[in-house]
């Protein structure tokens, strides 16, 4: 065989060998890309120009960018919860007699997908609004569009700070607390029960890390320097974070903040333990899973570590007649029959579609872009049955924060047991 | 089993009258891009925009597959460094988003230069592997600390897309569109040229007899460093246009899947073939869409099955089905001849 054939053959192979790759992937991943309802109708609402697109008297169509596949498929139950949420809203006749149609496009985790199918959903299929879409970096990259556009942005999957800014990105909103709102309520929890606390702080060295910093300063103001003792950061390059744990150890804290993403949280957790620490060990709220955290570090190892909380955990044995519970459990069996219930993304997706169903209610019967918006920022002392009682959802034209309460909760070797009070960042 | 290196054996009817043909063909493929964007929607365009910024890609991965026999499954890694240098002239130093593509292909150029001179020890599926793991490097070179006053890390930036300076008459789509569209013209035009000349024989013959190449007085490692380096300018220009479309640069923009997209897209628009980079554009943007279409369950399932079958019914791409049919033909043609005579 010539040369020549030989590289022509070698690449139809590798060629013929991604394609049999993209079935196994999608084989493996077997996620079932949701689409709530029918897609149909476009020409109604395009022939009058006054209407909102994609609103009409009996539909509201709205869209999302979810990571199906990827390295992020994990969150795409999120987007299947929010499309079960909607089917079930629509089971119960709508909102004010309109079915809402959630259209949820995979974006694999890639912010070039995540704009393509933007621009889909809001060109073509004509969607209101963009609900949920998931990923800092993804929502980053179709914000300037939906902004410069006037399309309500709602609901961002992602707890970056940068979503609470109306006066820049009016069109924009997160839901969940940011990392800076958590890392103030870590703060405030010191200064109230533990005002000698010696803290160290180990954190990632990226946006998400130095959101936690930030939210210290806010929260601890003048007496930052007096109970931040050392701070050590890593790269999410690094296969460890064994020799910052040992220098933090070596400042003498008795508090530990593990402002990290979950591999490195569960690492921190055995090397705290391996060493012999015993700090009063503050877990960032995105590490916390007990199957993809806890339990790889060891349940034992994990007793005592404390979080900070603004949805119940399914697991918590004391929630098992919960009413509110109770409510998310008969959605879970009836419309997510093949989504594990105990699964916190299914309750995350429960809250966040509440909240949004709320807004649709308030509106009435202006579902203009800017009504949306105006309603999205006019919520208040509302409350979801997923959240411990004390905690509300409130938000105004300049607060675009709706949760900015948190409840602590410590691992008792099975489950997070809340204590406390629920304290507010603000 | 690809019509572009070499001539076609049987030159039916001589040479003027398929050239003649040739050019009604890209007259029509012109008019037919040239009227497109404005009689579909936004969300077209862009789409169409994004083809055209593959096909460029595809071309750079072509001239240095097909034309000069090095596999690469790491063109992904030019394609990330174009985008950033081309973010980085228009938010560090100011510059116009027209000066960012030729800037950026001229470092990519050098970077792909860099990599190749060093690769060129490296043969066939060695040099294969060694350009997966730069595909595989660069997100998260692209991180680093070090890098973030530059790249804005994880985060990544947002640019102002240009905006077109006929705002009646042209909107920021068809602007951007017709501006990705002249700059492919140039380089399609360029790499025609190429190919047919002293270097693009000289990288044929690289290919199918490197020893005899060398007996000829070809300087093996600097042709095969030059094609590296074309091909990564050639990468490094689309990344630069990918970037002014999207709006938005990040390292997760540019995981290892892409390079295995040009891969995919080069073979199945044929390796060796200018024109075919076209169509296996088109086949990497648009059939994943076509998939979900036809299947909400396991989209990728369908792109897989699809791509199989395309491998199986034309294992040289499109430029080898057309390049055998005509072929078929023209044996028709001379049969008939005979038979009549």
């Amino acid at each position: 065989m010539s040369k020549r054939n030989w590289v022509v053959t070698t690449a139809q192979r590798l060629t013929m060998l991604a394609g049999v790759g993209f079935v196994l992937m999608a084989g493996c991943e077997n996620k079932k890309a949701g689409q709530g309802g029918a897609t149909a109708s476009g020409g109604s609402a395009a022939a009058d120009k006054t209407a909102t697109p994609g609103v009409t008297a009996t539909e509201i169509k709205i869209g999302q960018s979810m990571p199906y596949s990827g390295p992020a498929s994990a969150y795409g139950v999120i987007g299947k919860g929010d499309v079960a949420y909607f089917k079930m809203i629509n089971d119960k006749g709508g909102i004010n007699g309109r079915k809402v149609t959630l259209i949820s496009l995979d974006d694999a985790y890639v912010p070039v997908k995540a704009v393509e199918n933007t621009r889909k959903l809001v060109e073509d299929e004509g969607v209101a609004f963009m609900f949920n879409t998931l990923g800092t970096a993804n929502n980053t990259a179709i914000q300037k569009y939906l902004n410069d556009k006037g399309i309500p942005h709602l609901f961002i999957a992602s707890g970056a700070e940068k979503w609470a800014d109306p006066a820049n990105h009016p069109w924009s909103m997160g839901w969940q607390p940011s990392y800076r709102t958590e890392a103030k309520i870590y703060a405030h929890y010191l200064v109230q029960e533990k005002p000698a606390a010696k803290l160290c702080v180990l954190f990632q060295n990226d946006d998400f890390g130095k959101d936690y910093l930030a939210g210290l300063h806010d929260g601890l103001g003048d007496q930052y320097d007096k109970i931040v003792v050392k701070t050590a950061s890593y790269e999410v390059t690094d296969p460890t974070v064994d020799s910052q744990i040992v220098s933090l150890q070596a400042a003498g804290c008795d508090a530990l903040l593990t402002a990290t993403t979950p591999k490195f949280g569960a690492q921190s957790i055995r090397k705290v333990f391996d060493l012999g620490w015993k700090p009063l060990h503050l877990m960032s709220n995105v590490s916390v899973s007990i199957t993809s955290v806890l339990k790889p570090a060891g349940l034992d190892k994990s007793t005592g570590l404390v979080t900070a909380a603004y949805l119940k955990d399914p697991n918590d044995p004391n929630l098992a007649n919960d009413p509110g519970m109770n409510e998310y459990r008969e959605f879970a069996k009836k419309y997510a029959a093949d989504i594990d219930p105990n699964d916190a993304n299914l309750v995350y997706a429960f809250g966040v579609s509440m909240t949004m169903v709320k807004v649709l209610t308030q509106c009435g019967n202006d579902l203009s872009r800017e009504n949306i918006m105006r309603q999205a920022a006019n919520l208040s002392k509302f409350t979801i049955p997923v959240t411990p009682p004390e905690i509300d959802i409130n938000t105004s034209k300049t607060d675009f924060r709706p949760f900015s309460q948190m409840r602590l909760a410590r691992f008792n070797g099975t489950n997070f047991e809340p204590f406390g009070q629920v304290i507010a960042a603000d | 089993m690809t019509a572009v290196s070499v001539a076609s054996p049987i030159a039916a009817g001589g040479g003027r009258p398929r050239i003649r043909r040739g050019s009604l063909w890209l007259g029509a493929l012109l008019a037919i891009a040239l009227v497109g964007p404005f009689v579909v929607s936004g969300y077209r365009v862009f789409q169409l925009s994004q083809v055209i910024v593959y096909a460029i890609a595809l071309l750079g991965l072509n001239l240095l597959t097909g034309f000069s026999g090095q596999i690469s499954l790491g063109n992904g890694a030019f394609y990330a460094i174009g985008g950033y240098v081309a973010v980085i002239v228009m938010t560090k130093a100011g510059l116009p988003y027209w000066a960012a593509p030729p800037i950026a292909g001229a470092v990519c150029f050098l970077a792909g230069s860099l990599f190749g001179r060093t690769a060129t020890r490296l043969e066939g599926l060695y040099l294969a592997l060694a350009t997966f793991g730069l595909a595989t490097a660069t997100p998260q070179i692209l991180k680093l600390d070090a890098l973030e006053s530059w790249t804005g890390g994880n985060q990544g930036i947002v640019i102002t897309k240009p905006g077109s300076p006929v705002t009646g008459l042209i909107n920021d789509d068809q602007w951007l569109y017709l501006f990705c569209l002249a700059v492919a013209i140039a380089l399609f035009v360029i790499a025609w040229n190429m190919v047919r000349g002293r270097t693009g024989r000289a990288l044929v013959a690289l290919r199918d007899h490197p020893i005899a190449a060398a007996t000829m007085g070809i300087d093996v490692a600097a042709y095969k460093t030059i094609a590296f380096g074309v091909s990564a300018m050639y990468t490094g220009v689309a990344g630069a246009l990918g970037v002014l479309i999207t709006g938005f640069i990040s390292p997760d923009s540019f995981p290892t899947l892409v390079s295995i997209q040009f891969l995919v897209g080069s073979v199945l628009g044929g390796i060796a073939s200018i024109f075919g980079t076209l169509f296996g554009a088109a086949f990497i943007e648009l059939v994943p869409d076509l998939a979900k279409k036809a299947s909400d369950a396991a989209p990728q399932a369908v792109f897989g099955v699809v791509l199989i079958a395309c491998m199986m019914v034309m294992p040289g791409g499109l430029a080898g089905l057309v390049y055998s049919v005509r072929a078929r033909l023209a044996r028709g043609t001379i049969r008939r001849h005979r038979a009549e005579s």
